[in-house]
């Protein structure tokens, strides 16, 4: 089923916040690191995984999604907790590694928590499937609404979390569904060298779960297919995997010179980049038009201006209020 | 002695890995981004070139089933050298490591060899958050089985690498990021030195003498050591002469050298990135004390990671770090505690 215009408007919002939010985390992160690049440098610092050309996997699953719904999502997180509705300035704050943002700077941005709309992200492969499996077994002994959403890269479908997980949730029957986000590459190595399938989603067979395969890196595809499998989870009929072929426009992470990509494939996945593809669809369908497409651009980069004059604006932590919150 | 040359830990260990593949077709490698990458911190590089696919291995991200693979291929008779990236992801395939790896010799009562190496990355000060900044030397070192090393330098990295790679028991081969001389990791100039071109052992289980002196023992591994050496220039400008011990090993501990140093100063600092309690400092603290406590002249201390997570934002994660500047304050202290 196609997702409703305000719902093709809202993907395209989102879209919209998470790439000018990764465009601009881009450009801020290269701060005090020019021209030695340091990564313990600028306003910025640690690593940086961008998520731009990801971004349909975020917003055509998440449009399924309330808060109460959980989603565990990965080392690479942002369009995933944009779609999922993270309050943008305490997130980009966290970024900064300001006392305002999501833990006052103790997590990072590979470690974003946001209990308000049920966001958490861990930083080791794979590793995010065994609590969105624990949180979807917490819903069904509560007789509680929601499903679970386990983000991963396809890197993580050849982790023992992967096969261990959709196991445990196949034989409990529980509402989760696990999104693989194959953008082809784990660090360098690709998928073809790293993966004994052609596609993930065949493994779902020995899980007696059903495995879906999305080619179309855009959002009303991925809207559609995701739609029956979060239903099913909802309605009891129990766990799910889907694969998405999807593109991973930057590095692995900021730094990365990108020798292993092999020749003009930078160049064909720039071409393919969703954002322009969806914004061109919208308007063909008179959704949005060329005038409203503007305001929207306007606004939502208004947004992610204003996260960010929050979190530059922020202060730190004192050093020592590092000892807090080790226990409840 | 051979021609030497000025080289990064990095580089020291890829060439001692190449010299003992070129040596011995036993010895291979394998691991995650090692092969066409290099490695991320630039220890593999250049082996995919000489040796190929076969012998320097991609892996899927598959910890428990490589790590384990290295395990049952040491056995077999190959002397496998397997890349965990960050020693954080230890977490993933600790099962193959402590439960296999390192008790598969005492099991088969001393009839089978592991000889297998892990080296792994460790390490704060760059902001990389709690899962990618930890040491965790004491969590290897206290299960028994694994000898483990950091080295603090080029030149120990080579010698201990290849006393790691001939060692028919397992070695856990921890290098700190901070001293990989990788730049965008930052850069510590006095890990880069004169390196031997010709292959040699440093033997596992023996700490240096870094520097010496008559005051204050400071006992340190991998970053720590040059903390302390930093240290020891300010001290000595305050007339307080330091002793830096880098124990290069910890597993075996060498517990001689440590107490033949506390003897000379009376004085006992443990310079230690990784966590406070239950860990190495302790262990170097109690190895010292049980030994013979009337041999200080003060009580010891020890400078290391409180016993939280790495936070991620850098105020707090560099109030929280060992330094520089806490050495000089302790030593200082300690001196004035009569």
């Amino acid at each position: 089923m196609l997702p409703t215009e305000s719902q093709r408007i809202w993907m395209y919002r989102n879209m919209l916040i998470s790439r000018y939010m990764e465009e601009r985390i881009e450009t801020i992160y290269m701060e005090g690191k020019k021209p030695v690049f340091n990564m313990a440098n600028g306003p910025i610092p640690g690593e940086m995984h961008l998520s731009n050309g990801q971004e349909p996997c975020a917003v055509g699953v998440c449009a399924h999604l309330e808060a109460e719904d959980i989603v565990t999502a990965t080392h690479r997180p942002h369009h995933i907790a944009v779609a999922k509705g993270v309050n943008l300035k305490k997130m980009m704050a966290e970024i900064f590694g300001k006392k305002t943002g999501l833990s006052g700077g103790r997590g990072g941005h590979m470690h974003l928590f946001d209990s308000t709309v049920n966001f958490a992200c861990s930083g080791i492969i794979a590793q995010g499937m065994g609590p969105a499996v624990g949180a979807a077994l917490s819903r069904k002994l509560q007789n509680k609404s929601g499903v679970a959403v386990a983000y991963i890269g396809e890197g993580a479908a050849n982790q023992g979390a992967f096969h261990e997980t959709l196991n445990l949730a196949s034989v409990w029957n529980l509402p989760v569904i696990f999104v693989i986000e194959d953008n082809n590459w784990g660090i360098s190595v690709s998928k073809s060298a790293s993966t004994a399938v052609a596609k993930n989603s065949v493994r779902a067979a020995s899980y007696n779960m059903p495995g879906i395969h999305i080619e179309d890196n855009c959002p009303d595809v991925i809207f559609s297919e995701t739609k029956k499998a979060i239903e099913r989870a909802r309605n009891g009929g129990g766990p799910s995997l889907i694969e998405i072929k999807t593109s991973r426009l930057a590095g692995h992470f900021m730094g990365d010179a990108e020798g292993y990509r092999p020749k003009g494939e930078k160049e064909q996945l720039i071409k393919e980049d969703p954002l322009p593809i969806y914004r061109q669809k919208l308007i063909d369908a008179n959704i949005i038009t060329i005038d409203n497409d503007s305001a929207l651009v306007e606004e939502t980069q208004k947004l992610v201006e204003q996260a960010i004059t929050f979190a530059r604006e922020s202060e730190y932590a004192k050093p020592e209020e590092a000892m807090l919150h080790v226990f409840a | 002695m051979s021609a030497t040359k000025k080289l990064t830990i990095a580089r020291a260990m890829a060439e001692s890995l190449a010299q003992e593949m070129r040596a011995d077709p036993k010895v291979f490698v394998m691991g995650e981004d090692i092969a066409q990458l290099g490695g991320v911190f630039g220890n593999t590089r250049g082996l995919f070139d000489e040796f190929g696919g076969e012998r320097v291995r991609d892996t899927p991200i598959s910890e428990t089933a490589f790590i384990g693979a290295g395990v049952g291929a040491a056995m077999d008779g190959m002397r496998p050298v397997v890349e965990l990236m960050f020693v954080d992801f230890f977490g993933v395939c600790f099962d193959a490591i402590y439960n296999m790896m390192a008790k598969n010799i005492y099991f088969s009562g001393g009839n089978s060899h592991v000889p297998m190496v892990i080296m792994a990355s460790t390490g704060a000060g760059y902001s990389d958050g709690g899962q990618h900044s930890q040491c965790l030397y004491g969590t290897f070192a206290h299960l028994p089985g694994m000898k483990v090393v950091a080295p603090s330098n080029a030149y120990d990295a080579k010698g201990l690498m290849t006393a790691a790679i001939r060692d028919n028991s397992p070695v856990i081969y921890l290098f700190h990021k901070g001293l990989q001389g990788m730049g965008w990791l930052g850069n510590e100039p006095a890990a880069i030195n004169q390196v031997p071109e010709e292959n040699y052992v440093l033997e596992i289980g023996k700490a240096k003498t870094a520097v010496e002196g008559a005051d204050i023992s400071i006992i340190s591994i991998g970053i720590g050591v040059h903390h302390a050496l930093k240290a020891a220039l300010e001290l000595e400008k305050k007339n307080i002469s330091v002793e830096v011990i880098d124990l290069r090993s910890l597993v075996p501990l060498d517990r001689e050298h440590i107490i033949a140093s506390v003897k000379k100063t009376g004085r006992l600092l443990v310079v230690d990135e990784d966590y406070h309690s239950f860990g190495v400092s302790g262990e170097i603290i109690a190895s010292v004390t049980e030994h013979d406590h009337k041999i200080l002249k003060t009580p010891p201390c020890r400078i290391t990671f409180p016993d939280i997570p790495i936070p991620f934002t850098r105020p707090m994660e560099q109030w929280a770090l060992p330094s520089t500047e806490k050495i000089i304050n302790v030593c200082v202290t300690m001196m004035e505690n009569k």
